[in-house]
C-alpha cells in the first residue's frame, strides 16, 4: 500500500467499472467515463441550478456563471467578431467542460480526464474539423486562402504555404499536447510532493518534522494547480476562438 | 525511467486485479488488464472506450448548454442591459422634466421681476404725475393771488397817485393861504401841481 500511495502514476490509471465490448471494441464505462460523466453533471448543475431565479440583481453564484459566460462571449467576440457567436455554445461547452474537469481533478482520489490525451485530442480534434468543415461549406475552396498570405513574393510562395500547412496541422497536436501535459505534469508533481510526506513521516519524528517542507510545497502546489486548472481551460478557449476566426475569415 | 519502475510497483498485485475491476476504484490495487507496461495515457487499448464516452457526454453537454442553460443566461443578461437601458432612459426623461421645470420657473421669475418693475415703474409715475398736478394746482393758486395782490396793489397806487394830486394842491393851496394870504385859483394851484410833479 505505501508503494501504492507514493506511486505518481496511479492516479492515471484507466479502471473499468462496467465493462462493455462491442464489435471488438473495448467500449467499457470506467473511471475516466464516470468522471466525464461527472464533470458534464457538475457543469450542468451548477449552471442550471445558480441561474434557476433569474434574478434582476443576480446572486454571488448566478454571478459566477454570467462571469463565465460573458468571459467566453468576450473573448469568442474580440478573436473571432460578432459572426463568431454561432459558435458560442460551442466554445462555451469547450470552456466548461476543460474548466470543471480540471478543476475536479484537483480533488484528491479524483481522477483527471484531461490528464488523458486522448480526451484532449479528441476535443481538439473536434475543434478543427469544426475549422476545416465549417471553412470549406462557408468559402468553399476559398479556405485554402488561409494557407496563402497575402503580400508575399511568389518565389517565397511554396515555402510559406509550406510552413502555414505544417502549422495548421499542428494546431490540434499542440492545442491537446498543451492542456494534456499541464495536467499530468501539474498532478505528478502534486503527487510527488505529497509522496515525500508520507514516506518521510514514516522516518520518525525526525521525518515527520522534515515532512513539513514538502507538505507546504504541495500546498503552494495545489494553489498553482487552481490556477493552471484555469489558465488551460481559457487558453484552450482562446485558441479555439482564434482558429474558429480562421474558418471565418481565411484571408488573412 | 519512472514510467517502467512504476510499472513494476503495479505489476505485483495486478495479477489478481484483471478480471475483478468492475467494482473497485482507486483505492484498491487493481489494475487493468490492458496496462501492459504502457504509461496510462498513452494505452491505446482506452481509447476506444475514452473516446465514445467523451462524445457521449460532451454532445449531451453541449446540447444542454445550448438548448435550457444559454438561452436561460442570455435572457437573464439581456432583461437585465433592457432594464438599465430602461432605468437610464426614465432618469434622462426625469432630469429633463427637472430641467424643464426649472427653466419654467426661472422664466416666471423673470416674467414677475419685470412685471413688478414695470409695476413700480408705473406707481411711480401716478405719484409723479400726481404730484406734477398738485403742484401746478398750488402754483396756479399761487400765481392767481399773486396777480390779485398785484392788482389791487397798482389799484391802490392808483389811487394813491390819484388822491397825490388832490391832497398837493390841497397843501399847495393851503401852503399859499398861509404865505400869501390871498387864494388861488383852483386851476392854477393844479396847473402848478403837475408841472412839479412831472
Amino acid at each position: 500500500m505505501a508503494a501504492d500511495k507514493v506511486d505518481p502514476i496511479h492516479q492515471f490509471h484507466i479502471v473499468k467499472l462496467i465493462p462493455i465490448n462491442i464489435g471488438g471494441y473495448d467500449l467499457s464505462f470506467t473511471n475516466s467515463a464516470l468522471f466525464m460523466v461527472a464533470t458534464v453533471a457538475v457543469a450542468s448543475a451548477f449552471l442550471y441550478l445558480t441561474t434557476a431565479s433569474r434574478s434582476l440583481v443576480p446572486g454571488r453564484l448566478q454571478s459566477v456563471s454570467e462571469m463565465a459566460y460573458e468571459f467566453v462571449s468576450n473573448m469568442l467576440r474580440d478573436a473571432a467578431g460578432t459572426q463568431g457567436l454561432k459558435f458560442f455554445p460551442f466554445v462555451f461547452s469547450l470552456f466548461m467542460f476543460v474548466l470543471v474537469a480540471n478543476l475536479l481533478g484537483l480533488f484528491p482520489y479524483f481522477f483527471t480526464v484531461t490528464s488523458h490525451i486522448i480526451v484532449t485530442f479528441g476535443l481538439a480534434a473536434l475543434v478543427i474539423g469544426t475549422v476545416v468543415v465549417y471553412g470549406f461549406m462557408k468559402h468553399g475552396l476559398g479556405f485554402l486562402k488561409l494557407f496563402v498570405p497575402h503580400g508575399v513574393p511568389v518565389f517565397l510562395l511554396p515555402l510559406v504555404v509550406l510552413i502555414e500547412v505544417i502549422s495548421f496541422v499542428s494546431r490540434p497536436v499542440s492545442l491537446s499536447v498543451r492542456l494534456f501535459a499541464n495536467m499530468l505534469a501539474g498532478h505528478i508533481t502534486l503527487k510527488v510532493f505529497s509522496g515525500f510526506v508520507v514516506s518521510l513521516s514514516a522516518l520518525g519524528a525526525v521525518g515527520v518534522a522534515g515532512s513539513v517542507l514538502p507538505l507546504a510545497m504541495a500546498v503552494a502546489l495545489t494553489a498553482l494547480e487552481l490556477l493552471v486548472a484555469f489558465l488551460q481551460a481559457y487558453v484552450f478557449a482562446v485558441l479555439t476562438c482564434m482558429y474558429l476566426n480562421d474558418a471565418l475569415h481565411p484571408g488573412h | 525511467m519512472f514510467v517502467t519502475s512504476a510499472f513494476a510497483e503495479e505489476s505485483a498485485p495486478a495479477a489478481e486485479g484483471t478480471a475483478g475491476a468492475g467494482a473497485e476504484t482507486h483505492a484498491g490495487t487493481a489494475v487493468p488488464g490492458e496496462a501492459h507496461g504502457t504509461f496510462p495515457p498513452f494505452d491505446p487499448a482506452t481509447f476506444p472506450s475514452q473516446l465514445l464516452w467523451l462524445a457521449i457526454t460532451f454532445g449531451l453537454f453541449y446540447l444542454f448548454l445550448k438548448r435550457v442553460v444559454m438561452p436561460r443566461l442570455g435572457g437573464i443578461i439581456d432583461v437585465r442591459n433592457d432594464r438599465i437601458t430602461q432605468d437610464l432612459d426614465h432618469a434622462a426623461k426625469l432630469k429633463g422634466e427637472a430641467d424643464a421645470a426649472v427653466a419654467a420657473y426661472e422664466q416666471e421669475l423673470a416674467e414677475a421681476k419685470t412685471k413688478a418693475n414695470a409695476i413700480g415703474q408705473q406707481a411711480n409715475d401716478a405719484a409723479k404725475a400726481e404730484a406734477e398736478i398738485a403742484r401746478k394746482k398750488v402754483e396756479a393758486a399761487l400765481d392767481k393771488k399773486l396777480g390779485e395782490a398785484e392788482a389791487s396793489i397798482a389799484s391802490i397806487k392808483a389811487n394813491a397817485m390819484k388822491e397825490v394830486g388832490s391832497i398837493a394842491e390841497d397843501t399847495a393851496s393851503a401852503i399859499v393861504e398861509a404865505l400869501v394870504g390871498g387864494k388861488a385859483s383852483k386851476a392854477e394851484i393844479a396847473a402848478a401841481v403837475k408841472s412839479v410833479a412831472r
